[in-house]
């Protein structure tokens, strides 16, 4: 009986058992980011309802992530296959400890951007979709740290590059099209790099999944194919990350978009681009990783140097920021060009940091841009007799960025001069020192001109400028956008300290991470050995 | 068979390049066109080319007869052909925007996000 036949072959392909309630946990952000997004969309005309709803959601997003976060430090890695197919065939979601982290710091993000969205986008942009938007690029944000296949993460790429578009263009000025132009095609040109290395490696052993992919390639007998391969994901997620020579995207176009959109882009897709270089580099190909550290420490340098003195040459706030975010990614990428664990964990802990600090500065900036109705430089003054609490909001987030105690970046790059050194790479380690020096110059110069001095260029010393005070600032609805604008900050240096002072926790959930990266063996068991439910 | 697609490949890539290392923005937005299309042929090939067999089981048998066409370069290939024809879309759109707002399609004369000649950033306190 053919029927029969079939039924009883049905536990040579498939997953059999049902999956644990808890692991679900796995696709929740997913689901739950797509159904806040689709309830955003059909509410677009009712503006002020829109961000009750993208702040709930995130709320739910958040709580989501931090139970799959404690479930994974319980457990270990997760593995969930989308159709129950038996791994590698059918899509697999793989959460590990690097992966569940950084979903979890990103929703924290977003949530503080929808706090400050609800001051800082008006009835227009939010019809045009800011919330709806904002949604759909956590999905993307959420997809490619869950993932756990190679060509799933290329189309999470795209769901969250798509949607980035959309957020970057919401104003239709003149510099956002200009901006989104370049955006646009380079990015594209990047995510297509990446395609065509998951093609070639697809072509070489035959797999997809990325627990199948570090077996395959150690089994394969020629190693060449698989460099070009490695150094097309090279090529590609650096372009993705702002590394230097491929990073000319960044500052055209992140100083175009209203703060809250760029707040979420610097502290989110930048960090993408370094998540899936740890993941292709150092725990897919690391034997190719081998041949190509001396490239990405090179770099390495270059970013973090070039990204520094770009900030310090700028007179405008915002273009000013775009530069210290790429001289925050080379920081990151020194430490997966040494690829040691502990150069890894201080990766890890510096991409939380950066990406809750990154946030924070450039709503520290739009807030003194609204304060004082400009972000250049010249113009700027006086905003710590304005507002003293932005000041120290500045000045925190500032030290935080710089590296300096008692703030979260003082830890990432004490791991990560310490990982370099005792890997035997001493000027590598110098060079982090150099570029935190260069940017807490950078940093001072825009705290010295924007915050400290009594005024704009001009006002004499010793004398406080007097802001007019704008006709509608004691507005109520006024009050209430600032309200969440604070919100937002407050949680994000406040997060910044936390870490700063009790790293404990953060680095024991990034330390087991980077093991995870270095040696995968939990991850490719937890997908072909049991936690999937099959012995 | 693979050898001959390989050519044509590299052909195909090297027009899409030829045409994105142009100033103007249609050109080069014809070039991630036939970019995208030379990375689905890319992935096709990568998947072995196999004629004419479909993957289809027999109702006697439970694994396929003999070889077939892989069907997975298809399924992804699918999935890539959507995406890029959404972005090409988009960015039709967004060029034809930027052309209207900026009166022009030369990328080097799109200078409104990073204006020439800015004043210099203060230098004394």
């Amino acid at each position: 009986m053919a029927v029969s036949d079939h039924a009883a072959d049905v536990s040579h392909a498939m997953i059999t058992t049902p999956v644990a309630p808890a692991d679900w946990l796995v696709v929740t952000p997913i689901i739950i980011t797509i159904l806040g997004g689709v309830f955003c969309l059909m509410t677009r005309k009712q503006t002020k309802i829109q961000p009750r709803i993208a702040i709930a959601t995130l709320g739910l997003l958040m709580l989501s992530n931090f139970g799959l976060l404690a479930r994974v430090m319980e457990k270990g890695v997760i593995t969930m296959v989308m159709g129950q197919w038996l791994p590698p065939y059918g899509i697999a979601f793989t959460v590990d400890a690097t992966g569940a982290m950084l979903a979890l710091i990103a929703s924290i993000v977003a949530f503080a951007t929808a706090l400050y969205g609800v001051g800082d986008s008006d009835a227009a942009s939010r019809r045009y979709g800011f919330y709806p938007f904002l949604m759909l690029l956590m999905t993307g944000v959420s997809g490619t740290f869950l993932t756990g296949d190679i060509f799933n993460l290329y189309v999470w790429f795209e769901v969250l590059l798509i949607s980035s578009f959309g957020l970057l263009i919401l104003g239709s000025d003149k510099a956002q099209l200009d901006g989104a132009v370049k955006y646009g095609i380079l990015n594209l040109i990047a995510t297509t790099l990446f395609l065509i290395a998951t093609g070639y490696l697809y072509g070489l052993v035959g797999t997809l999944n990325m627990a199948d992919i570090p077996r395959s390639v150690a089994a394969l007998p020629d190693r060449a194919p698989i460099t070009t391969v490695a150094m097309l994901y090279l090529l590609a997620f650096a372009m993705k990350a702002a590394a230097f020579p491929v990073n000319f995207w960044l500052p055209a176009s992140y100083h175009t978009p209203r703060i809250a959109v760029a707040g979420v882009f610097a502290g989110l897709l930048t960090k993408v681009g370094i998540y899936a270089l740890m993941r292709t580099m150092v725990m897919l190909l690391p034997i190719h990783h081998a041949l190509l550290a001396d490239v990405l420490a090179v770099v390495a340098v270059a970013t973090m140097i070039s990204g520094a003195l770009g900030a310090m040459a700028q007179s405008d706030l915002r273009r000013a920021l775009g530069y210290l975010v790429i001289s925050s990614i080379g920081s990151m990428l020194a430490g997966i060009a040494v690829s040691t664990a502990l150069s890894l964990t201080g990766t890890i802990l510096y991409a939380i940091h950066s990406i809750l600090v990154m946030t924070g500065l450039y709503f520290v900036t739009g807030m003194a841009g609204r304060m004082s109705g400009t972000f250049a430089l010249r113009q700027l003054g006086g905003l710590y007799g304005k507002s003293p609490l932005l000041a120290l909001a500045f000045i925190i987030l500032a030290m935080s960025f710089s590296g300096l105690p008692p703030t979260s970046g003082f830890w990432a790059k004490v791991l990560l001069v310490d990982a370099s050194l005792k890997s035997d790479w001493p000027w590598l380690a110098g060079s982090i020192l150099v570029a935190g020096f260069l940017t807490t110059i950078a940093l001072a110069r825009i705290g010295l001109y924007a915050f400290w001095r009594g005024g704009p260029e001009g006002t004499p010393d010793g004398t406080a400028f007097a802001y007019a005070e704008s006709a509608d600032m004691n507005a109520p609805d006024v009050t209430a956008a600032y309200t969440g604008m604070w919100l937002a900050l407050g949680l994000l240096v406040g997060l910044s300290l936390f870490i700063g002072l009790a790293p404990d926790g953060l680095v024991a959930i990034a330390r087991a991470g980077a093991a995870g990266l270095v040696d995968p063996s939990n991850y490719i068991g937890s997908v072909f050995g049991g936690a999937g439910g099959q012995p | 068979m693979e050898a001959g697609f390989a050519v044509l490949i590299g052909f195909i890539f090297a027009a899409s390049i030829y045409l994105m290392l142009s100033r103007q923005l249609i050109r080069i937005l014809l070039g991630v066109s036939i970019l995208s299309n030379a990375v689905n042929l890319l992935i096709f090939t990568a998947g072995r080319l196999e004629r004419e067999v479909p993957p289809v089981i027999p109702d006697s048998a439970l694994v396929p007869v003999g070889a077939t066409a892989n069907p997975l370069p298809q399924a992804l290939i699918l999935t890539a052909i959507v995406i890029s024809f959404s972005f090409f879309a988009f960015l039709l759109v967004l060029a034809f925007r930027a052309y209207q707002e900026l009166g022009t399609d030369d990328a080097n004369e799109m200078r409104v996000a990073e204006p020439k000649g800015e004043a210099r950033p203060p230098m004394g306190y």
